[in-house]
């Protein structure tokens, strides 16, 4: 990025994606895109090219989330670059098929921004997910969304941690932003959380517009949560789950969690304590998904993300 | 009411994981197996794990709902190759709770599950039966923790489909909002108390407690609706409206928004006062059903007490 009177000069966003369906429970997205490949007039912008986009059709068609592996855990550079075709897991060779059409990942050719649309079982309101804390342009566009859609809350949450940062689909674009909006159970479509993923929608487009336009983004700070540590559910020697989240901590994602209060109840009544060394933030409480990957919850810090000024070049 | 008297109720069967995926039930039955719960002082218990593949699986089940599979023809129909797992499951439950119908069955069955709608504690139950009129009315007078409800299902014995059918008599405790393959620890606590409750109840009975009789209040099923479809793809073009969701059991008027179309546009009821119940139920999206729609109905029952052996 090159700098031109104190502001970023970064290239326009001319192409730009919306993924639906990368996990194909997750209904809002699957319906939001499905209705723009239908009908795209309310994503078009001008000197913009938006293309919606089911991500893993099998997966939708059998309403669950995933075939034979986590699409959105497939962008490895050991996966883009498998050979086998036919033989690789589904998943895998969607990957290679969307780094064809979106990337190749990390090139110059690579799509400018790619939405990418979740929704968890968790009570994480609506949540942007940044991939690097050096994104300006995301977090310029964060910083719009937040404050279009203000009184309402929507949390930045950045994953920049080396070991559980993972490979997104969203991760072959130049600029990737991770939607998550919730509480939604899998499989199930509520009114008011698809409206608050358009409205979202809506102002990230608006703020490209905006950009590709000219307009500058004067430098501003953005309040994010860093992911620090993944914490799991209790278990037996067995490796079963002997516990469940706490009802003191069951949907109080991003309210402080202090050493001494109650996070985990086992199946027999008794509680089991947090004794971390600090008071953290949790969030991606009791996510239908992350029991199979070890996670009861994550752990973040509050941090607040400088942004440079941006503008066009 | 005259009162009633019967035999001590001395076998209970509690089920989970008919619907792999609804987790309170199969935490619940694990636990009981690990803590070896085999017996109350009168009652003995035996618990069961309904559909272990589809637990295993975190699925609500492998080729067919198992929900379904237990009217008397199916039960009756010969195995082949080809018939579905849940099919033989069913037959391989009936024959080690039940037989359904027969005097070996276990007096009372209690399957444990769960649903995505905001119904709180629901009793679900076949056809009037004191002993599950009075497990309801303890239950709703001792729990505190959520409304206690009961759903009354008006479907003979015979054309019964679901495995609480099986037991001379059967409960389905049903208990939401909660979302497939995850556990919350208010839910499983609320199925708990409801399980304990019942073994309490049968203990009391066994002991010889008279309990008296009164009036309860249920509800019946009267129809369903589905989701507003396009007529040709068939894709669903509404969501359940956000005046409805969530509102299960709150009576509908005609008039109410029940459906929020993606383009803007309002479904409003029609017809009768009704109350709606299973509002945006997951596993129903396939079934072709939004929601239900019941009518109350208050259903009298008479004091009971075990026959006094002479």
């Amino acid at each position: 990025m090159s700098s031109c009177n104190n502001s970023a000069c970064l290239n326009e966003a001319r192409r730009v994606a919306i993924f639906g369906g990368t996990h194909g429970n997750e209904m809002s997205g699957v319906t939001l895109v499905n209705l723009w490949v239908k009908n795209s007039a309310e994503i078009q912008r001008k000197g913009v090219e938006t293309k919606p986009f089911i991500t893993n059709p099998k997966a939708v068609e059998k309403c669950t989330r995933y075939v034979d592996t986590d699409l959105n855990r497939a962008f490895t550079p050991e996966n883009l670059s498998a050979p086998g075709g036919d033989n690789l897991p589904y998943e895998v060779q969607r990957a290679q098929e969307i780094n064809r059409i979106f990337g190749p990942k990390e090139s110059p050719d690579a799509y400018d921004v790619i939405f990418d649309l979740h929704n968890t079982t968790s009570n994480m309101g609506c949540t942007l997910i940044l991939e690097s804390s050096n994104d300006h342009f995301n977090l310029q566009m964060m910083h719009y969304i937040k404050k279009a859609i203000a009184p309402a809350s929507c949390l930045v949450l950045l994953n920049e941690h080396p070991l559980l940062k993972y490979s997104t689909s969203r991760s072959v674009a130049k600029h990737p932003v991770g939607l998550e909006v919730g509480p939604q159970p899998q499989g199930v479509l509520r009114s008011n959380i698809f409206e608050a993923m358009r409205v979202i929608l809506k102002h990230a487009l608006d703020f490209i517009e905006l950009f590709n336009e000219g307009m500058e983004f004067p430098p501003c700070t953005v309040e994010a949560f860093r992911v620090l540590e993944r914490i799991d559910y209790p278990r037996d020697a067995n490796g079963n789950i002997i516990a469940m989240v706490h009802p003191n901590l069951q949907d109080c994602d991003w309210e402080p969690l202090n050493p001494g209060d109650p996070m985990f109840q086992t199946f027999d009544g008794k509680t089991i304590h947090y004794h971390g060394s600090g008071t953290v933030y949790p969030t991606f409480i009791n996510e239908a998904a992350y029991y199979e990957k070890q996670q009861a919850f994550v752990t973040t810090r509050r941090e607040a993300l400088v942004a440079s000024a941006i503008r066009k070049v | 009411m005259e009162h009633v008297s019967l035999p001590p109720l001395s076998r209970v069967a509690i089920c989970g994981g008919t619907h792999g995926n609804e987790m309170s039930g199969v935490y619940m039955v694990k636990e009981m197996q690990k803590q070896k719960v085999h017996r109350t002082e009168s009652v003995s218990i035996t618990t069961v794990l309904s559909n272990p593949r589809a637990v295993d699986a975190c699925r609500r089940y492998m080729e067919t709902d198992l929900n379904r599979c237990f009217t008397d023809a199916l039960l009756s129909a010969p195995i082949t190759d080809s018939t579905p797992y849940e099919l033989r499951r069913a037959q391989e439950l009936n024959a080690q709770l039940g037989p359904k119908g027969s005097p070996e069955a276990v007096d009372l069955l209690c399957d444990i599950h769960n649903t995505t709608a905001n119904m709180g504690m629901c009793l679900i139950f076949y056809s009037l039966d004191w002993i599950t009129l009075h497990i309801y009315n303890y239950i709703q007078s001792k729990m505190t923790s959520a409304p206690v409800r009961a759903i009354q299902m008006d479907i003979p014995i015979s054309e019964a489909y679901s495995l609480e059918s099986v037991g001379k008599r059967g409960i389905s405790i049903e208990v939401g909002p909660q979302p497939n393959g995850v556990t919350r620890a208010d839910i499983f606590n609320m199925a708990k108390e409801a399980v304990d409750l019942t073994l309490e109840w049968l203990q009391k009975l066994n002991s010889g407690s008279t309990f008296e009789g009164g009036e309860v209040e249920a509800y019946t099923l009267v129809k369903s609706v589905d989701y507003p479809r396009d007529p040709t793809t068939n894709d669903i073009t509404a969501a359940i409206h956000p005046q409805l969701q969530d509102n299960d059991f709150k009576l509908l008027k005609p008039g109410d928004p029940i459906f929020l179309s993606f383009s803007g546009e309002t479904v409003k009821h029609e017809g009768e006062e009704l109350y709606p119940l299973f509002v945006n139920e997951c596993a129903y999206y396939e079934k072709k059903i939004a929601f239900h729609l019941a009518k109350k109905v208050t259903l009298a029952f008479p004091s009971i007490s075990v026959k006094k052996e002479d």
